[in-house]
């Protein structure tokens, strides 16, 4: 029972995170449908400034974070410029192509910069161990699993109460009847890849808090795609519960079962639930058959 | 200046090469194919065998990505396949590597259509999310599956012997991969020429029409994935009789990721093009390495860079490319040639 409460609660936390880094993609994908492979690298971005501000520099943690976003969405709003703008209409093998050399060009501009020896994280998050249902967590993942699930429940409210949020569904919905609502098409892919960064930025310091600084946080862009599949690749509540269950799952076979079964098994229930359920739990079932 | 071309013969018509100048384009480069190994030094005689693996490579995925049309992220995965099946059949049966090359072609080939079967109800991005998956799986599978494929240590191959001649060093070596090469590239080019590859085509450019059209759609896929991965799993049979050690570290989704960038950049449903492609993204990091050093005397500090600069030129060259030329080299070349047989008039 205490290894199951253990298991549970670890698997929440790396859940939430996934669903942080899955909540970007799902936005770029529902407002731009270009699928994001950099994503993992504006985690490791996210780790690598936050990194920089608060050992290199000796700031204080909030201001580092702060200064870590406005980052993060300036690199979002470049990259959408440069790097996605050219891409519009461009057939969909050009637009995954394009953003795996956004990733690999991500990488080596961080490695440059700051190497690719592990480092330690300043450990602005307490993370000594506490009991909690008689199993033992570190601080640090009831901070990520906290901050995880505000981020969530701010990006709920943000797209169905704000002005912007609902502008960029509407994109989403159908392009030109937003843009004949006078919504700038431009403005909202501008929004939806700086947003992404944020987020992915945020996830990437909490994830580095917890297994520290190094490219083993970009890796974590690939167990991404589980996550959004079986969610649905354009819901964002998908998106949070396909964090939490991939998550748990990996958790439960990891304690259960063993032998390095958790890090395929998110790779078999995609492909189940692509031949099963191409848009997910919560996706919307316009999918194209073949 | 000849105004058109004109036949006389269907046999002038359907030949693949059929202007006198293309026939000595050909011939040159065939000369120099066959002169390069007695000029090169050993370096040379590496970079060039890795560059006819990568073609083979990449003439496979471009029959499934540039020719029919389906998205495919799994190809690290089918090269571990071919790989280590001809790696395998060798050390544990003494099997001659000739046989083991030809049967790791078709387990490849099984395990590709397999891993197709998806693509009966999936398509564009859906499709190449299941391909990532495959790559994963199969390479879990290579990592995990101890008892037969040692895990994640080394294999070490048996070296390839021909009539008591020792094929896997540079030279012997360049004479096999390259003769496979050219075997290679006719028989897609002429594939292309056959109903099949045709129906290949169809299904790339409007796949209902195709079906329409009486195509068996799922047959057809099916197909380009075993003929892709046949070839794939050749080069990574060919990989392993090379080198000589088999890991799992060579087949990594990197890999996957390198072949698309190949067929990008050298031009998608393109022979000429895989050639193109596979040439450059070899070379690339050989000669950024080569400039690195060459700077390495007014800028020291370059040394340990040189991985992660190979990595972000990359990068870049990709982004690039299909900023500004989306149809790749292979659209270059031809530019160049229409220029040279239309000067002065560029119209």
């Amino acid at each position: 029972m205490d290894l199951f409460i253990q298991l549970t609660i670890t698997g929440l936390t790396n859940g939430a995170i996934l669903a942080l880094a899955a909540l970007g993609f799902v936005l770029i994908y529902k407002s731009s449908d270009v699928i994001n492979f950099a994503q993992g690298e504006f985690l490791l971005i996210g780790a690598y400034v936050v990194y920089a501000m608060v050992a290199q520099f000796g700031m204080h943690w909030t201001i580092g974070m702060a200064l870590t976003i406005i980052v993060a969405i300036g690199l979002g709003i470049l990259v959408e410029r440069l790097v996605l703008r050219p891409m519009i209409g461009e057939p969909i093998i050009s637009v995954i192509m394009v953003t795996i050399g956004l990733s690999s060009l991500l990488r080596a501009i961080t490695f440059t910069i700051w190497g690719n020896l592990p480092k330690a994280f300043p450990a602005f998050i307490p993370s000594e161990p506490v009991q909690l249902l008689g199993a033992t967590v570190g601080k640090d993942r009831l901070w990520a699993f906290s901050i995880a699930l505000a981020m969530l429940l701010l990006f709920n409210y943000f797209f169905t109460r704000s002005k912007e949020g609902i502008a960029m569904r509407a994109v989403a919905d159908d392009q030109q009847a937003a843009l004949s609502m006078g919504i700038s098409v431009k403005k909202i892919f501008a929004w939806a890849w700086s947003i992404a960064a944020a987020t992915a930025a945020i996830g990437g310091a909490l994830l580095a808090n917890i297994v520290g600084v190094s490219g083993d946080v970009a890796n974590f862009g690939l167990r991404v795609f589980p996550v959004v599949i079986l969610g649905g690749l354009d819901s964002i509540p998908g998106a949070i519960i396909g964090g939490i269950i991939i998550g748990l799952l990996e958790q439960y076979t990891g304690g259960y079962i063993g032998q390095g079964l958790n890090q395929v098994l998110p790779f078999l229930i995609l492909i189940f639930i692509l031949m099963v359920r191409p848009y997910g739990l919560f996706g919307q079932e316009i999918i194209e058959r073949v | 200046m000849n105004s058109g071309i004109f036949f006389e013969t269907y046999r002038d018509d359907m030949a693949l090469r059929r202007t006198p100048i293309q026939k000595a384009r050909l011939l040159l480069v065939i000369l120099a194919l066959i002169a390069f190994p007695f000029f090169a030094n050993r370096y040379y005689l590496t970079l060039a065998n890795q560059v006819a693996i990568a073609i083979i490579g990449a003439i496979g995925l471009n029959i499934l990505v540039g020719f029919t049309g389906q998205i495919s992220l799994g190809q690290g995965g089918f090269m571990a396949v071919g790989a280590y099946t001809a790696a395998l059949l060798t050390i544990n049966m003494g099997m001659p590597w000739w046989a083991s090359t030809l049967i790791a072609c078709f387990v490849t080939a099984l395990v590709g259509a397999i891993f197709g079967i998806p693509s009966l109800r999936l398509k564009g991005l859906y499709l190449a999310i299941a391909t990532l998956a495959a790559q994963e799986i199969i390479l879990w599978v290579v990592t995990h599956w101890d008892a037969v494929t040692g895990g994640v240590d080394a294999l070490v191959v048996p070296n390839p012997m021909l009539f008591g001649i020792r094929l896997n060093n540079d030279f012997n070596f360049y004479w096999l991969v390259w003769s496979l090469v050219g075997i290679v590239a006719l028989a897609t080019v002429n594939l292309f020429r056959t109903h099949y590859g045709r129906a290949f085509i169809a299904i790339r450019d409007q796949d209902i029409a195709a079906s329409v059209m009486g195509i068996d759609l799922f047959k057809y896929k099916l197909l380009s994935f075993a003929i892709s991965s046949f070839l794939v799993g050749l080069a990574g049979a060919l990989l392993a009789h090379y080198r000589s050690i088999v890991t799992w570290e060579r087949f990594t989704i990197d890999v996957s990721v390198n072949y698309l960038a190949m067929i990008i950049i050298g031009g998608l449903g393109s022979v000429r093009g895989s050639f193109f492609g596979a040439t450059f993204i070899v070379l690339l990091p050989a000669f950024l390495t080569n400039m690195g050093r060459a700077a390495k005397g007014f800028f020291p500090a370059i040394d340990g860079i040189i991985p992660f600069i190979q990595q972000g030129m990359f990068g870049l060259v990709i982004i690039l490319f299909l900023i500004i030329e989306p149809e790749g080299l292979n659209k270059i070349w031809k530019n160049i040639k229409d220029y040279f047989s239309l000067w002065p008039f560029s119209y």
